[in-house]
Formats: structure tokens, sequence, C-alpha cells
């Protein structure tokens, strides 16, 4: 397998080769279906709507709908408007959502559709609405397309009246429905009202009760959505990927924000709790205590089979990085740390993580790809890989062991129901990564080595 | 009627329902309509299913990142020999590139690869973006030709100029410009190449077992595990014989003209199809021994698959099927072999089907039954429910759907990993059906 990926390293400067992120436009389309009876709208080649569906597909196993403005040459040298307005009025006709939300793709982008004035020229009912943002796919990765969304969306709708309510403002980063039902799970036994956007839960983890509905129950109410905008605050999670929709808060609304790194491992998640904490001015009840009390005792337990492995992570960068804090806290070696999107901010945090933690030798990189982490690691082994499907090749190329982690994961299932975040989400992990480590030992192990007690 | 507050008033001539007699006039071939949840794809899309499977070409995707990362390695085409097509190579055109070109990216990939590694032949396909702002892809790689002396083909595939078919013909002309560089050689008398299959699961090895079975020889399979030698040798059959008719009917025609290479055009899904493809193969070579052979191993084949067929029978006699497949031939061969285990089509639709296949389609089914073309999930939920269908068969949008919908499904997508060609893909596709349709977890749902 990948028998050509040569160990000697040649600098690349113009050719990608198997990359480690996507475009924009399915973050976008993925931040879309966090919102309650919302269809995505991709507006370019029908290309584009159709991988975006697909990609999402195989990661939920779970149908992704999103319709398309269905580009066509003429649409490209006269402008994609009249295609937009036939697609609003057809799909308002046949599949009545509540809210359009619009996204661009490189097409519409170049050729500079003026897609907000498009919108402001249709005639919308009373009660519905079409919102966009601009998502060029050459510019950042998937996760910044997510983040352009949640933006558009609180541009067009979240409004300060003036009277503040107590409800404190979620954005949970671009994470698995999984995740955002253990966010909401710490939420509710801090006692915390709030809102949260997108909320996936309940839409790409909707359960099997016999009849198929196009609109699940879960996702973000829109006059929640309306609501943000008299938040006493905003917490982002992903000081990565959340800032520019916690900004654009804070630009119309005037409601501050704080940026936080994803919950993942003690001391991300101890600093989640602690500004729940601060906001409510309650303390951190004891469930959380013991929750937290539990993954130390289990780190505690299990340290000598991971104490000292070296690990490869790659993936998107607010998700690396949660991952590498915890690979850190349990005193292993994230000796390659990747991701595909680019921006130097993450290969800064990474460093000064290495920094805390004393750890030297290691490397972390943005903009790089899995051909070149694959290069590195046929110089230089490590014990594991954590991240998405696509990893599974240098793993079996290499026999090293793989957790799925993070986007996409093509060919597992259960993931995205279950949280990395939290407290219980970190056990779920260092379960994960454990059982990887302790299963490759009981393999490779001579027979009068293997052991019944671990 | 429920329907009409569910069907878009401009989707009306693409539904067909089969009447008493014969004709069908069914709107197909178009671009598909805005704001409809279509199945489709684009002509990126198209061209890259086609080309992808020659395992040692560098396949590298010019434009921004999105194309090249969603069509990595997504495929069940299975190669015996190099797997350089299942990495995935692009020129991620940044902000930088779009405002100012990517001509000198595109160069610069094609030096790094050509320095490093030594493709045979490199494919570069265009995207929507590339087609926008002009880059002349073509230039670029005949300079690349010239400087590293390999073979490095345009596909001229932006999304927008068209749809998925567009796509196709843009990969059979970069193929036909591989084939035709070929220096003249002999005709190889009693050989075939293989048009239109993929080697998902490895069908193509299957199908070329039983033609050397009769012996006949391939030449080039195009492009299920095909490499550029093989390519190159093209040229050389007598016969072409063409499976997926919708992809590769053009590259068919082109050698026809070009090279006097005859076709005709087979389907190996089912019995009754692929014992009809093996005999015509042999008539159309005029190939008396292989016709003989072609019997033998039909009726062999045949007898085994008996007990099989029996056995099906008694586990799905009287389930209705649903099909939504991509082209036409494999919702015809489909259609077929439904009946051959007792099931009757209730729904039958594809994404690109033209109008000689619809014709077909529709003398094949029964009255009543529902003709799609270029269908949207809202209407595949209508009919599948109206119709009360037990099993769709599709690809990977249509799975989820069918499973919510409390209907079982069999995968004849393109990551499949289970042959359905041949005799072999017969005993795959009953016993798969019959596990889905009959899995116990129906009693939970319905």
């Amino acid at each position: 397998m990948l028998d050509l990926t040569p160990k000697e390293i040649v600098e690349r400067t113009a050719l990608r080769i198997n990359p480690a992120k996507t475009c924009q436009p399915v973050g976008a389309m993925y931040a879309a279906l966090g919102v309650h009876r919302c269809m995505p709208h991709s507006h370019g080649s029908q290309g584009c709507c159709s991988y975006h569906r697909t990609f999402l597909t195989r990661h939920f196993k779970e149908p992704a709908i999103a319709s398309s403005s269905s580009f066509t040459e003429g649409s490209s040298v006269f402008g994609g408007g009249s295609n937009l307005k036939t697609a609003i009025k057809n799909i308002f006709d046949i599949y009545k959502p509540d809210i359009i939300a619009v996204h661009t793709t490189c097409l519409s982008e170049t050729i500079g559709d003026d897609v907000g004035a498009f919108i402001q020229d249709m005639d919308i009912e009373e009660g519905k609405y079409v919102v966009h943002c601009h998502t060029p796919s050459y510019v950042g990765s998937h996760i910044t397309g997510y983040g352009n969304m949640i933006a558009g969306f609180i541009r067009y709708l979240s409004r300060s009246t003036g009277h503040k309510h107590n409800r404190l403002n979620i954005i949970p980063g671009f994470v698995n429905p999984g995740d955002m039902r253990e966010l909401k799970r710490i939420l509710d036994l801090m006692e915390i009202p709030f809102i949260m956007l997108p909320d996936t839960s309940g839409v790409l983890d909707a359960p099997m009760l016999g009849s198929y509905t196009m609109y699940p129950p879960g996702g973000t109410r829109i006059n929640d959505i309306i609501a943000m905008g008299d938040s006493p605050l905003t917490l982002a999670l992903g000081e990565l990927t959340c800032e520019v929709p916690a900004n654009e808060l804070k630009r119309k609304c005037g409601v501050d924000y704080k940026l936080l790194p994803l919950p993942m491992g003690i001391g991300a998640t101890d600093r989640f709790i602690m500004a729940l904490s601060e906001f409510s001015g309650h303390e951190v009840p004891y469930a959380l205590e013991e929750e937290r009390g539990q993954l130390i005792d289990i780190l505690l337990d299990s340290h000598p089979y991971f104490h000292g492995k070296s690990v490869a992570i790659y993936g998107d960068p607010d998700t690396v990085l949660g991952i590498t804090a915890l690979v850190l806290e349990m005193g292993m070696i994230p000796k390659f740390v990747i991701t595909g999107t680019p921006g130097e901010a993450f290969t800064g945090k990474a460093q000064e993580m290495f920094d805390t933690f004393g750890v030297t030798g290691c490397t972390a990189k943005a903009f790089s790809d899995l051909f070149e982490l694959h290069q590195w690691i046929k110089n230089d082994r490590v014990d594991l890989l954590i991240g998405g499907s696509y990893g599974k090749q240098i793993a079996k190329a290499e026999d090293i062991p793989l957790v799925r982690a993070g986007f996409p994961i093509l060919d597992r299932y259960v993931h995205s129901y279950m949280p990395l975040l939290g407290y219980r989400g970190a056990m779920r992990l260092v379960e994960m990564i454990l059982n990887a480590l302790m299963d490759r030992r009981d393999r490779d192990c001579a027979d009068e080595d293997l052991e019944l007690v671990m | 009627m429920k329907a009409q507050g569910l069907l878009l008033e401009e989707r009306k001539g693409f539904i067909h329902h089969k009447g008493r007699c014969g004709s069908v006039s069914i709107r197909c071939d178009t671009d598909s309509l805005s704001g409809a949840v279509s199945q489709r794809a684009c002509v990126y899309c198209g061209a890259r299913v086609v080309l992808n499977p020659i395992t040692d070409a560098f396949h590298i995707v010019h434009g921004p990142i999105g194309c090249a990362s969603y069509t990595w390695d997504i495929r069940g085409s299975l190669s015996s020999g190099a797997e350089w097509y299942r990495n995935s190579l692009s020129t991620d055109l940044s902000e930088q590139d779009v405002i100012f070109g990517g001509e000198r990216k595109l160069w610069e990939a094609l030096s790094e690869v050509a320095r490093v590694h030594s493709p045979k032949v490199i494919f570069v396909y265009a995207t929507c973006i590339v087609g926008v702002i002009g880059d002349d892809v073509r230039a670029v790689c005949k300079k690349a030709e010239e400087k590293f002396g390999i073979h490095v083909i345009p596909v001229m595939a932006p999304g927008f100029s068209g749809h998925k078919p567009v796509g196709y013909r843009m990969a059979c002309n970069a193929l036909m410009e591989l084939i035709s560089r070929a220096p003249g050689a002999t005709k190889r008398h009693g050989s075939v190449n293989i048009l239109g299959d993929f080697n998902l699961a490895g069908e193509i090895w299957i199908i070329r077992s039983y033609l050397e079975e009769m012996g006949i020889e391939v030449t080039a399979k195009i492009t299920g595990d095909s490499s550029c030698d093989e390519l190159m040798h093209a040229g050389e059959a007598e016969l072409n014989i063409v499976q997926c008719a919708g992809s590769m009917t053009y590259l068919a025609k082109r050698m026809e003209e070009t090279m006097g290479i005859p076709y005709i055009k087979v389907s190996f899904f089912g019995i009754e199809d692929t014992s009809q493809s093996l005999l015509h193969i042999a008539q159309a070579l005029g190939d008396r021994k292989a016709e003989k052979k072609a019997c033998e191993l039909i009726a062999r084949e045949t007898r085994a698959l008996k007990p099989v067929l029996r056995r099906g029978r008694e586990l799905l006699r009287g389930k209705k099927a649903a099909i939504y497949v991509g082209g036409g031939f494999k919702a015809i061969s489909l259609i077929k072999q439904f009946r051959e285990i007792g099931m009757e089509t209730v729904v039958v639709g594809t994404q690109t089907g033209k109008k000689e296949d619809y014709d077909l389609i529709n003398s094949l089914v029964r009255e009543g039954t529902v003709v799609l073309d270029d269908a949207n999930p809202a209407e595949l939920e209508y009919f599948i429910r109206e119709k009360q269908a037990d099993v769709l068969v599709g690809g990977v949008k249509e799975r989820p759907l069918a499973y919510k919908l409390g209907v079982a499904f069999l995968d004849h997508n393109h990551e499949r990993r289970h042959p359905l060609a041949g005799f072999v893909g017969v005993r795959n596709f009953v016993k798969e059906l019959s596990l889905s349709v009959n899995s116990p977890v129906w009693q939970y749902v319905r």
C-alpha cells in the first residue's frame, strides 16, 4: 500500500498530495443543518452540492439534504441570479423550510455574484427567511466555511432589543452531534440556560422511529438566533474556528465574547467549566467534579501502557490542538501534529503546548498534507496515529495502530453519536487509545508473554 | 392529489407512469432544475469516474482543494498492479492564484511530479474556477510534455459546462488522445477491448475470466485495472465491447471512425444479459469455437445457479423493487435480474438516462410502473411509499433515504466491495437482497 511514497523528502510548494482538509462550502452546509427547519443551499455547480452531501452522509451515516442552484455555462457567463431566484421559489414551494441558508462556491465567487443583492430583491414571505454567507473554496478550509455560515445567520437574524436576558450563547466549534449533546449536558448540570448555534444534535444523529422526516426535531430555533443579540455573553469554543461569528455578534449587537479552546482533556475542560461557573456564579456541582476525578483515576491506573509513546495527530486545527493537549496530559509525545488548514496561529499554539509540558523534538505544521506526514513517519516512526479515516492508508502501510477521532470518519460507525469533549469525551478517547495500544501489544507479543491481567 | 403539492410543476415532464400501450415521452438528458435536490453530480465528476481507475496514471486536479478531496479513494475499483490512483493530487489553488492565474502553479506542480516520480501519464483535470479564470491548461500540458518527455493530457471538465455526461465525453476525448498516440501495430485477431467497466470489486477480472475460457483475448480494459501501456495497445483489438453505454459509447464511436474497430453493447448483470452478451461477443467475432465454449460455460453456470435462484424466489417472491441508478444500461439489466427471482419493479429511474434507454425500460416494465429521470429525494420518497416498494437499489445518497423510509437497500454504486457482475454476481445479488429485505431489524420499525 502506498509503496510509492518515497522516504526521501522533497520540498513541495505547488502540489498537494492527500489533503488533510477540504473546502469551505461543506463546513457551511454542516452549520446550516444545525438550524431547525433550515435548507442549506449551494450556489454553484451541481457537483459541489452533491459532493458535500455525500461527504456528510458518509461521515454521519444519515441523509444530508441540501439544494443547488445548478449552474450551467450560461449562468457562469451571465451570473447566477436567475438560478438563485428560481431555486429559492422552488425550495419554499416544495420543501417548505422555515429558512434557506445560501452559501457560495468558488464558481459563484469568482464570477462575482452579489448574492446579498439577489436576496434583497426577492419577495420572501413573512415569517420565512433567506440568509447567505460567502464561502470561496480557495480561502482557508472547511472550518472557515463553518464559521462564515454561523456569522451569516447572526448577521441576518440576531437583534439587540436593549433588554438582556440571562441565556448564555454557545458557539460549539466544528464538532459532532455527540459533542454538542455533551456540551448541553454539562450546561444543564451547571444549571445555565443557553442558546447553542449551530446545534446538529437531533438532526444528524436523529433516531429511527419508523417514519422519515425531512426536518428532524433538532437544530437551533430561529427565535433563539434572534435572541442571541440580547445575551450577556458568548462562549466561542475553538479559537481557530469561532472567532469570526463571535466577533460578528459583538459588532452587531454588542455581545461580549470569550474565545476558549475546545474543551478536550483536563485543562481545557477545566477552563470551560470555570468560565461557566464565573458566568453563572454557581459552584461546580459534584457530578462534574466526580467525572474529572474519574478521568484522573483512569489515567493513573493505566498510564504504564501509554506513557512515553509517540503519536502523530492530523485533522482540523482546533480538534488537533485539543487531542494534542490530552495526549500531553497523558504523558505521551505528540511527535507530529499537522492540519491541512492554513494559518500560522495553529503552529504557535502547538509550540506553546510543547513548551508548557517540556517536550522537545516535536513538529507542528499547518497547511500540511498526509503525504508529507507519511514521509516524516517513514523517517521517524510513531507508535500511534490519531485522526480521520484517510490516515488508514498510512496505518496499513507502516503497520501503526490508528485511533479515529475527528473529521471525516468514513469507515466506522457510532463515532458521531459519541463525544470527544468534556471529561466523558476524554475518557472515551483514552479508552480508544488504550485499546489500540494494548491490542497491538497482545497481537505482537510472544505466546508466553500474553498476559490476562493488564 | 397529494403528489401535486410535492412535485414541482417543471418536473412533470420527467416523470412517467406506464400506461396500457407502449410509447413513452419522457423528458430526459437535460440540465437539472435549480432548487430541485438533484442526485446528480457535475462535469468534473463524470470525467473523474471514467479516468480515475487508470492505475499508474497521476491524476492532478487543477483547482481549489475541494474537488480533489471529495473524490479521494471513494471508489471500489481494484488494481492488480500500481496504486497511484488511490492518492489525491491537487494544485490547491489559493486566492492569489485565482486572481493572478493558476498556470504558474500548475507548471510547478507538474515539475514537482516529474522530478520526483516517473509517471507514464499525467491527467490534468480543469475544474470550475479554472474554466472561469481562463487558465490555458492545454498550453501548460503541452509544454510539460515537451520538457519532461511524458504524456500530459488535459481533461477539460469544469463543473458548470453542462451536466455529468459531458464529463464522460471529455474523459473519452482524453482517452482517445492517449490511445491514438500509440505507434501503429498489427491487429490482434480475435481480441477485444472491454469498455465501460471500472473493475469495482474485481468485476472486470470476472468478465475477463469468462472471455479467456472462451478463448478470447482481452487487449485493453477501459478503464478498470488499466495501465498506460495497456491503453496504448487498445488500437490493436478487433472488437470493442461496451458495458457502460452512457459513459463509453462516445469513445467506441470515435474508435470506430478513426481506427475501424466496431463495437457492440453488452451487459454482465443478471443471467439473461450475461449469457446473451457472451454469445453476442463470440458471434460478433465470427468465432464458432468461442460460441460453443460460451454455450458450455453458460449451461454450466446456469445449472449451478438453479438452487440459488430457487432459494431466492422462496425468500423474495412477490416483493417489489425500486431502482434509482446513474445510467440506463444498469437499470435495464436490473429490471431483468429482478424478474429472474420473481420480483417486480415498481419504480425505476436514472440520473442520466437517454431516450433510447427509457424506451427500452418502458417496454420491459408492467403497467403502472413509475419511470423517473433525474429524480430528487422528495419524488423518490413519494413514489417508493405510494408503490410500497420493499427494496431500493441505488448509490450512496439513496441508502440513508431507503433506511429512513424503512425500506431495504442494495448497494449498486461505485463503492461496492461484492461483485455483482457475471454469474458470481448473481449469487451475491440474491444474497445481499435477501439479507437486507429479510433483516429482522425491520420488524422494530414497521
